[in-house]
C-alpha cells in the first residue's frame, strides 16, 4: 500500500499548494500549510510501516511544530486583524521592500 | 659561456690589475652610499624634508669622502690604463658577475668590458670628474643640501662608468638610464624653485622620447640578431645586408636615443634649460661626460653604423646642422652659462659629424678635448658666478649674477680665471696649438675626405648624393666654426674685458675664487692646452703622431676602414690637401675672433636692467629662434589639451569615475531597485515565486 | 496484520478513506466561507487519521484526532469566530479565473514531479531491514514502538520540541495580548 499512499499524499499535498495559490484569507492559507504538512505525515507513516518507526517519531514531531505554528500563526493573525479590520492578504503588505 | 671564461682566462690582462675593474664604478657607489645616509642623517637632525640654511653639518666628511672616492677611482683607472698600455691586448677584456636577465633566448649577464673605448671614457670621466668634485668643494660647501648634492654626483659617477663598462647594451642602457636620473635630479637640485624643478622635468621627458628610440633599436637587434652584447653583436653584424633596411632602421634609432641623451635637433631643447643646476653640474654632466655618452654609443655601434651608410649621414647631417644651429643661438645669449650650453650642444654636433662619416677616432678625440676646454670654460664661469654671488651678497643686491651685462673687467679682479678661460676659448675656438684645433680639424677633416671616397659618398640621402650631403656638412661644421670664435670671443670681452659693470659697491667685493677651485681649473687648463698632443697629425715634423688613433685601431680600425674604403694606406688624403684645409680652418678661427674684437664694443654695455632688447634677427637668435615656443605650441599644449580633455575628462572622468566606478554603483543600485520592485509586499506573489522555485528544483532533480 | 487477514475490506476501506481524503480537501480549498472549510479540512484529517490505523500506527492515529482535529483545528475554528470572518467581503476571497487555472495547472506540474520522483528507488543507506517495524510493534506495542527511538535517538529532538513550544507559548501570549494602547 506504499505507491497508494504517496499517491494520496502526492494528491493532498498538492491541493494544498494549490489552495495556498489561490486563496486570499490568511487563515484558510494557514489551513492549506496544514494540510500540507498532513500529506507529508502520511508519506512519513507509510514509509514508517516498511522502514521502521523512526517515521512516526517524525510524525510526532511536524506534529509539535504544526502546533506551535498554529499558536504564534494564529497569533499574529489576531494582531494583523485588529491593526487592519482584515485578514485579506491582497491588503496586507507589510513586507514591502 | 665557456668559451668567453677560455677566451678570458687566455687574456694578457687576466691577473693583473685590471681585475679590479668593477671596483671603478664600486667606489663612487660607496661615496653615494656614505654621503646620502649622511643628507638623510642631516634630515633627521633638522626634522624637517626642507634644509636649513646655511653650511650643513656633516659638511666636513662630505668634503673629504665625496672627492676621495674619484680620486681612488681616478688613480685605479690610471693602474688599469698602465696595465693595458703594456698588455697588447686586440680583443676586450670581459668579465661577467651575474647572470642578469636569463630569459630563454635572452641571456643577459650583469658583465663589465674593458677595451680602448671604454678605458679613454673612464679616463674623461674619473679625471675630469675628480677635477669637478675638488671644484665642488669649494662651489657648494655653503649650501645646506651639500651632502645631497655629493650624493648625486658620486651615484651620477657610477652610472656613468656602468654606461661605459656595461659589455652588453643593456647594461648600458641601465647607465644611460642612471645618468638621466642624476642629470634630473641635479638640475632640479634647487626643487624649490619652480624653474628648476620645471628644467629637470624638461630634461626627463626629452631624454625619454630617445630612450624610447634606444630601446626600439634594441627590441630589432635583439629580434633579428638574437644577442644583445657587444661581442655577439660585433660577430653578428657583417652578416647583415649591407645598408639594409634592418640596420639603418636600427642605427637610426639608436641615433634617435643619441640625439636625446646628447641634446641634438631636434631634442636639444633640454640642455639649455639644464644650465639651472649648479654650475660644476653643468660642467661634469652637461658639457664632459653624460651628454657625450650618445657618441660614445655610436663609437660603441662602430660595427653596425658601419654597415648603413644612410645612416652615417643623417648622423653627420643632423650634427653639422646641430652644430651651427645652435652656435647662431650663442651668438645672442647674455647669460654666461646658456653661451656655453649653446656651445656644447654645437660641439656636440661637431663629434657627431666625426662619428657619423665614420672617423670614430676623431668622434672620439673631439670629445675628449672638448671635455677639457669646455669642462674648464663651465668652471671658470661657476667661479665667476661665485664671485659675482659672493659680491652681491655682501651688498645685499638681487641681480642676475649669471648675466654678462653685469660683469665686465672682470680680468682686473680674477686675472688667473681669466688667463685659463682664454686659453679654453682659443682651444674651443680652434686656434693652434690648443687642443681643440687639432680634434675640430680632424672632423673636418674627416667630412671633407669622406666626400670624396667612402661608403657614405656612394650612399643617398633622399635622393641627394652622400658627397654633396657631407660637403654641406664640411661647410656647416666650417661655418660653425667661425660662429664658435666670434660668440666665444664676445663672451670673454663682455666677462673679462672692458669696464665693470656690476657696481661700485661690488666691485671691492669680486675675488678670485679659493685655491680648491682655482686648482682643478688649472689642471683643465693644462689639459685643454696640450690635449691635441693625444692625436697629432701626420704632417706635424715633431712629437708622436695618431696616438689615439692606434690605440683605438683595434675597436673601431675596422669600420672606420670600411667606411673609408681604405685599403692599407690608400684613402688618406695627400699632405698637400691636408695642410690646406689646416689653413682654411686657421683663417676661420683667426678670422672670427678677430671680427669679434672688431665689432664689438663692450664698453658701450649697459647693465641688464638697463639694456634694449634685440631687434629684428637679433630678437629671433635671442629668444633662441622660438623653438620652445615652437614646441610648446605643437607638442606640449596638444598633450595639455589631451590629458584635460580627453585623458582627464573623458577617460578618467568619463570612462572610469563615470561608467566604471559610478556605473558600477548605479549597476548594483539598479538591481536592487529591480529587486526591491520584486517584494511587492503581498504573500501572495511570494507564495507564487516560491512555488516556482520549488518546481525548478524539482524539475531539476526530475529530469536529472 | 489487517491486511493479511481481511484483504478485500483492507483494500476497500483504504481506498475508501483515500477517496474521502482527497474529496474532502479539493472541498476545503473550494468553500469561500472559512468555517466550511476549516470543517472540510477537520473531515480530511479524520480521514487520515483512519488511514494511520490502516498502516499499523495506531498512536499516530490517536494523535491525529487529538492534536489536530481537536486541538489545532478548534484553535483554528476558534480564531475564526473571534474575528467574525463570517463576513460577505471577508467571504469573497478568492482569486480570479487566471490565478486559478494557472494554479491548477503548476498543482498538475508539481504532481508529476512528486510522483516521477516517488518512483525513484530509495538510497541503500536510508533503508532498515524489512519487517522491523512489524517487530517492533510486536515486541514493544504501538507506543512502545515509536517511544523506545524517541526517547533514545531522538532525545535531544524531543526536549528541543519542548523548548519549541515553550517559545510558541510565549510568542503567542505576546502577540495575541492587547497593547495598553490598543485598550485605552
Amino acid at each position: 500500500m506504499l505507491a497508494e499512499s504517496l499517491a494520496i499524499s502526492a494528491v493532498l499535498f498538492t491541493i494544498g499548494v494549490v489552495g495556498v495559490l489561490i486563496r486570499r484569507n490568511a487563515i484558510i492559507i494557514f489551513m492549506c500549510v496544514e494540510l500540507m504538512l498532513n500529506a507529508v505525515n502520511l508519506s512519513f507513516v507509510a514509509f514508517s510501516r516498511y522502514y521502521g518507526a523512526e517515521g512516526q517519531v517524525f510524525v510526532l514531531l511536524v506534529m509539535t511544530v504544526a502546533a506551535a505554528e498554529a499558536a504564534v500563526g494564529l497569533a499574529i493573525i489576531i494582531s494583523i486583524f485588529r491593526h487592519r479590520q482584515t485578514v485579506n492578504l491582497q491588503n496586507i503588505n507589510l513586507l514591502k521592500g | 659561456m665557456m668559451l668567453l671564461q677560455v677566451a678570458s682566462q687566455a687574456h694578457p690582462l687576466s691577473g693583473t690589475v685590471a681585475e679590479w675593474v668593477w671596483l671603478l664604478p664600486v667606489l663612487p657607489l660607496l661615496g653615494f652610499v656614505i654621503n646620502g645616509g649622511l643628507a638623510l642623517l642631516g634630515l633627521r637632525a633638522n626634522g624637517d624634508a626642507r634644509p636649513a640654511a646655511g653650511r650643513h653639518t656633516y659638511a666636513g666628511i662630505v668634503s673629504v669622502v665625496g672627492p676621495l672616492v674619484l680620486v681612488l677611482s681616478f688613480a685605479l683607472a690610471v693602474a688599469i690604463f698602465g696595465a693595458m698600455r703594456g698588455a697588447h691586448m686586440e680583443a676586450p677584456f670581459i668579465r661577467n658577475y651575474f647572470d642578469w636577465m636569463p630569459v630563454g633566448d635572452l641571456q643577459i649577464g650583469a658583465a663589465l668590458q674593458l677595451d680602448q673605448l671604454a678605458m679613454v671614457m673612464v679616463l674623461v670621466i674619473t679625471g675630469i670628474g675628480m677635477l669637478i668634485h675638488i671644484f665642488s668643494v669649494g662651489y657648494m660647501r655653503d649650501d645646506p643640501g651639500y651632502p645631497r648634492y655629493f650624493a648625486y654626483l658620486n651615484l651620477f659617477v657610477f652610472f656613468m662608468l656602468v654606461l661605459v663598462l656595461g659589455a652588453n647594451y643593456p647594461v648600458l642602457f641601465v647607465g644611460w638610464e642612471g645618468v638621466g636620473l642624476c642629470s634630473y635630479l641635479l638640475i632640479g637640485f634647487w626643487f624649490s624653485d619652480k624653474v628648476n624643478a620645471d628644467a629637470g622635468k624638461k630634461a626627463f621627458i626629452v631624454n625619454r622620447i630617445g630612450d624610447f628610440g634606444f630601446l626600439i633599436a634594441m627590441f630589432l637587434l635583439f629580434a633579428h640578431v638574437g644577442v644583445l652584447d657587444f661581442r655577439g653583436v660585433e660577430a653578428a653584424a657583417p652578416s647583415l645586408a649591407f645598408g639594409g633596411w634592418l640596420v639603418t632602421a636600427i642605427c637610426l634609432f639608436m641615433f634617435l636615443g643619441c640625439a636625446g641623451k646628447s641634446a641634438q635637433i631636434p631634442l636639444y631643447v633640454w640642455l639649455p634649460d639644464a644650465m639651472a643646476g649648479p654650475t660644476p653640474v653643468s660642467a661634469l654632466i652637461h658639457a664632459a661626460t653624460m651628454v657625450t655618452a650618445g657618441v660614445y654609443l655610436v663609437a660603441r655601434s662602430a660595427f653596425l653604423f658601419s654597415m648603413a651608410p644612410v645612416a652615417g649621414l643623417v648622423v653627420a647631417l643632423i650634427g653639422g646642422l646641430t652644430a651651427i644651429f645652435a652656435a647662431t643661438i650663442g651668438l645672442k645669449q647674455w647669460d654666461i652659462k646658456k653661451v656655453l650650453a649653446y656651445s656644447t650642444v654645437s660641439q656636440l654636433g661637431y663629434m657627431f659629424i666625426g662619428v657619423g662619416v665614420g672617423a670614430y677616432t676623431a668622434g672620439i678625440f673631439h670629445l675628449v678635448t672638448h671635455a677639457f676646454f669646455k669642462g674648464l670654460l663651465f668652471l671658470g664661469a661657476g667661479s665667476v658666478i661665485y664671485a659675482m654671488h659672493a659680491a652681491y651678497h655682501h651688498t645685499h643686491r638681487h641681480e642676475d649674477a649669471q648675466d654678462m651685462r653685469n660683469m665686465g673687467g672682470m680680468r682686473r679682479f680674477m686675472p688667473l680665471t681669466w688667463v685659463l678661460m682664454w686659453i679654453a676659448t682659443l682651444a674651443i675656438a680652434g686656434i693652434p696649438p690648443f687642443s681643440g684645433f687639432f680634434s675640430k680639424d680632424e672632423v673636418l677633416a674627416a667630412a671633407f675626405t669622406r666626400a670624396g671616397q667612402s661608403t657614405l659618398a656612394d650612399a643617398y640621402l633622399f635622393g641627394v648624393p652622400g658627397g654633396t650631403v657631407l660637403y654641406l656638412v664640411y661647410v656647416l661644421g666650417l661655418a660653425s666654426a667661425l660662429l664658435t670664435a666670434i660668440y666665444m670671443t664676445r663672451m670673454m670681452l663682455y666677462t673679462f674685458h672692458g669696464s665693470n659693470r656690476t657696481g661700485e659697491g661690488e666691485q671691492q667685493h669680486l675675488r678670485e675664487a679659493p685655491w680648491v677651485m682655482t686648482g682643478p681649473l688649472v689642471a683643465l687648463g693644462v689639459g685643454s692646452a696640450f690635449a691635441g698632443w693625444l692625436n697629432l697629425p701626420a704632417i706635424l715634423p715633431l712629437g708622436p703622431r695618431h696616438t689615439l688613433d692606434h690605440w683605438l685601431e683595434p675597436v673601431v680600425g675596422a669600420p672606420t676602414a670600411l667606411t673609408a674604403q681604405a685599403t692599407a694606406g690608400g684613402g688618406e688624403h695627400s699632405a698637400g690637401m691636408e695642410i690646406t684645409l689646416i689653413l682654411i680652418a686657421i683663417l676661420v678661427a683667426v678670422g672670427g675672433i678677430v671680427y669679434a674684437f672688431a665689432r664689438l664694443k663692450p664698453e658701450r654695455l649697459v647693465p641688464k636692467a638697463d639694456s634694449p632688447e634685440d631687434e629684428g634677427f637679433g630678437l629671433v637668435l635671442a629668444n633662441k629662434y622660438y623653438v620652445d615656443e615652437v614646441y610648446d605650441a605643437a607638442f606640449v599644449t596638444p598633450t595639455y589639451q589631451l590629458s584635460r580633455i580627453f585623458l582627464w575628462k573623458g577617460v578618467d572622468t568619463g570612462l572610469i569615475d563615470g561608467l566604471m566606478v559610478n556605473g558600477t554603483s548605479a549597476l548594483a543600485r539598479g538591481l536592487g531597485w529591480v529587486g526591491s520592485r520584486l517584494q511587492t509586499g503581498a504573500t501572495g506573489t511570494y507564495a507564487w515565486v516560491l512555488v516556482a522555485g520549488v518546481l525548478a528544483v524539482l524539475g531539476a532533480v526530475t529530469l536529472r | 496484520m489487517m491486511q493479511e487477514q481481511f484483504p478485500l475490506f483492507y483494500t476497500f476501506h483504504f481506498y475508501f478513506f483515500g477517496v474521502v481524503a482527497i474529496a474532502s480537501a479539493l472541498a476545503f480549498v473550494t468553500r469561500k466561507s472559512p468555517v466550511v472549510a476549516a470543517l472540510w479540512l477537520v473531515n480530511t484529517l479524520f480521514a487520515l487519521s483512519a488511514l494511520y490505523v490502516l498502516l499499523d500506527a495506531q498512536f499516530i492515529a490517536a494523535m491525529q484526532v487529538l492534536v489536530y482535529a481537536g486541538a489545532i483545528m478548534v484553535v483554528f475554528l476558534f480564531v475564526v469566530m473571534l474575528l467574525n470572518l463570517g463576513h460577505p467581503s471577508e467571504i469573497a476571497d478568492a482569486r480570479g479565473k487566471w490565478p486559478v487555472f494557472v494554479a491548477s495547472l503548476v498543482g498538475i506540474v508539481l504532481l508529476a514531479q512528486i510522483m516521477a520522483i516517488s518512483r525513484s528507488r530509495v538510497p541503500g543507506t536510508m533503508r532498515l531491514p524489512k519487517g522491523l517495524a512489524a517487530g517492533d510493534m510486536e515486541k514493544y506495542g504501538a507506543v512502545g514502538a515509536v517511544a523506545r527511538p524517541l526517547f533514545n535517538e531522538y532525545l535531544l529532538a524531543f526536549e528541543l520540541t519542548s523548548i519549541l513550544l515553550l517559545v510558541a507559548i510565549a510568542g503567542a501570549v505576546v502577540l495575541g495580548r492587547r497593547r495598553s494602547a490598543d485598550a485605552r
